[in-house]
């Protein structure tokens, strides 16, 4: 993908390839067989019958990191395991995202302590936030619809030009300038 | 010119591409069937019914990006997925869509011969995949897998043997003439032969209850762990093409390849108004559908049973049908 990558400006053909690629990508988050504590038995609920994550084509769980979409961390993610986890996250191809499923990923949850992550997000970036504890497959699938919302709103062919505006200090995206 | 070029080159083409589709949709075929049969609905979000499902997949795939470990082999890794998937789609040259000339693209008389030969080169793919990857769980895969695509191997071809003695030729049009002849499919004459050729084709390819290779509870992956984007679709094409292949050969050899049912029955006649290519992918397709059903109901065998069937049973029932069939041949 890098040949192709931020390079053009906003066109027709680009604006409908980033529509299709976004389509594609929306439609077929394979998650990452991969679960950490209670969280993990509600992810499995949802991919039961009666709440089937298989209608948005993210069924596939990969055992592989190698060829997983989506990084569902689903549980107390312990200091003891936050190195592997990190280890799985940079084995993932690009593009890849991260839901945080619970209290535990999302703050560290009921355990403040010296063992226990404060927040998954200390070590990789996040992309949706499941509150619960743990959360009803409901809410995993309503945070899988919310990170589609996201992926949809992607640009990868559009040049993403950065400009700092008079009396700004960061820089930002030229669309955003209005 | 025409004849010997341009006319094979469309075959090959038009053949190929609709290989390719039909692989990918017999993908999102399974993943619907498999959701039916766990009262789930499968995909449903892409297009009417989950159909758009069989286009996204493939885009996204090639949309990932292609990772190649450190340590890898480079040329090994890559030319791996490229080995195991090319065999699939040459056996295809052989088989035979119907009787005439447009419907194959080679009629050569060791036709069985040349599919049995040409998909045995598809394991050195997982081999090399599993060897190259420089990773432990590809490496114990790939041993599985080589151990046990031989191992069934060996039954499948005794057991193909015994058919090519009841219709006398290695030819594939010439079996199924034979079977018209014969006015009886072979798996009426040969039913054990025909359920040895199944069960050793779910093995060949790696399917449930068979799939050790790629146990996801003991091996995360097998012998594809380490390959992302492109080139591990390339292996997921040729799993499944291969399970298509296997479809076929037990299309044309036990159920009559293109001819309608009953071949000899003068009051059926009305179902040749059915082309005969119709009624061949009709036959592969009902095959695919039971690789399905079959994953969708069995559990995984422990790695000693399926040696102990491979080695234990199916080469003992092969042979025993072997020496029958030659018995019968000669009496008869």
């Amino acid at each position: 993908m890098g040949l192709i990558d931020h390079r053009f400006s906003d066109n027709f053909i680009t604006t409908n390839l980033d529509q299709v690629l976004n389509w594609a990508r929306q439609s077929s988050l394979w998650p990452m067989g991969f679960g950490l504590a209670c969280c993990a038995i509600e992810m499995i609920a949802t991919s039961t019958s009666r709440y089937d994550i298989a209608r948005f084509g993210a069924e596939v769980f990969r055992a592989s990191p190698r060829q997983a979409d989506l990084m569902i961390v689903a549980g107390t993610v312990t200091k003891k395991m936050a190195p592997v986890l990190r280890r799985l996250y940079d084995q993932m191809p690009e593009p890849k995202w991260v839901i945080s499923m619970g209290s535990c990923s999302n703050a560290g949850g009921p355990f403040p302590t010296y063992s226990v992550l404060q927040g998954v997000d200390k070590i990789v970036p996040v992309d949706v936030y499941v509150s619960g504890c743990p959360p009803r497959p409901e809410a995993l699938l309503y945070g899988l619809m919310r990170l589609q919302d996201k992926i949809r709103k992607e640009n990868t062919v559009l040049r993403r030009e950065r400009v700092i505006m008079a009396g700004q200090t960061e820089p930002i995206m030229v669309e955003d300038r209005g | 010119m025409l004849d010997t070029f341009v006319i094979p080159l469309l075959q090959i083409a038009v053949l190929v591409n609709a290989l390719l589709v039909t692989v990918t949709f017999l993908v999102l075929m399974e993943r619907k069937v498999m959701g039916w049969a766990q009262a789930r609905l499968g995909p449903m979000r892409v297009g009417p019914y989950g159909i758009l499902q069989a286009i996204v997949d493939p885009i996204k795939l090639i949309l990932k990006e292609d990772i190649t470990p450190a340590n890898a082999d480079r040329f090994v890794f890559t030319l791996a997925p490229i080995m195991s998937l090319v065999p699939a789609l040459v056996v295809f040259s052989v088989i035979p869509f119907g009787p005439e000339q447009p419907y194959y693209i080679a009629d050569i008389n060791v036709g069985l011969l040349f599919i049995i030969s040409v998909t045995s080169i598809g394991v050195y793919g997982i081999i090399l995949g599993g060897w190259s990857s420089n990773s432990k769980y590809p490496l114990l895969a790939s041993l599985r897998a080589s151990a046990q695509l031989i191992s069934y191997e060996i039954a499948v071809v005794m057991t193909l043997v015994s058919v090519v003695l009841t219709a006398g030729t290695l030819n594939m049009i010439g079996i199924v003439e034979a079977q018209r002849e014969a006015g009886l499919w072979f798996a009426f004459v040969q039913p054990v032969a025909c359920v040895l050729v199944f069960i050793g084709g779910l093995a060949e390819t790696n399917r449930l209850p068979f799939d050790l290779p790629e146990a996801e509870t003991e091996l995360t992956g097998g012998f594809h762990t380490e390959y992302s984007g492109m080139r591990f679709s390339l292996f997921f094409l040729a799993e499944y093409a291969n399970i298509i292949v296997i479809s076929a050969i037990v299309a044309l050899m036990f159920f009559g390849g293109w001819m309608r049912p009953f071949p000899n029955v003068e009051a059926l006649a009305f179902l040749d108004l059915i082309p005969g290519w119709v009624w061949f992918c009709g036959k592969i397709f009902f095959f695919l559908y039971l690789f399905v059903w079959i994953r969708a109901t069995f559990p995984r065998y422990r790695y000693d049973q399926l040696m102990a069937i491979g080695w234990k049973v199916l080469i003992p029932i092969a042979i025993g049908n072997l020496v029958l069939t030659g018995i019968a041949k000669v009496v008869l």
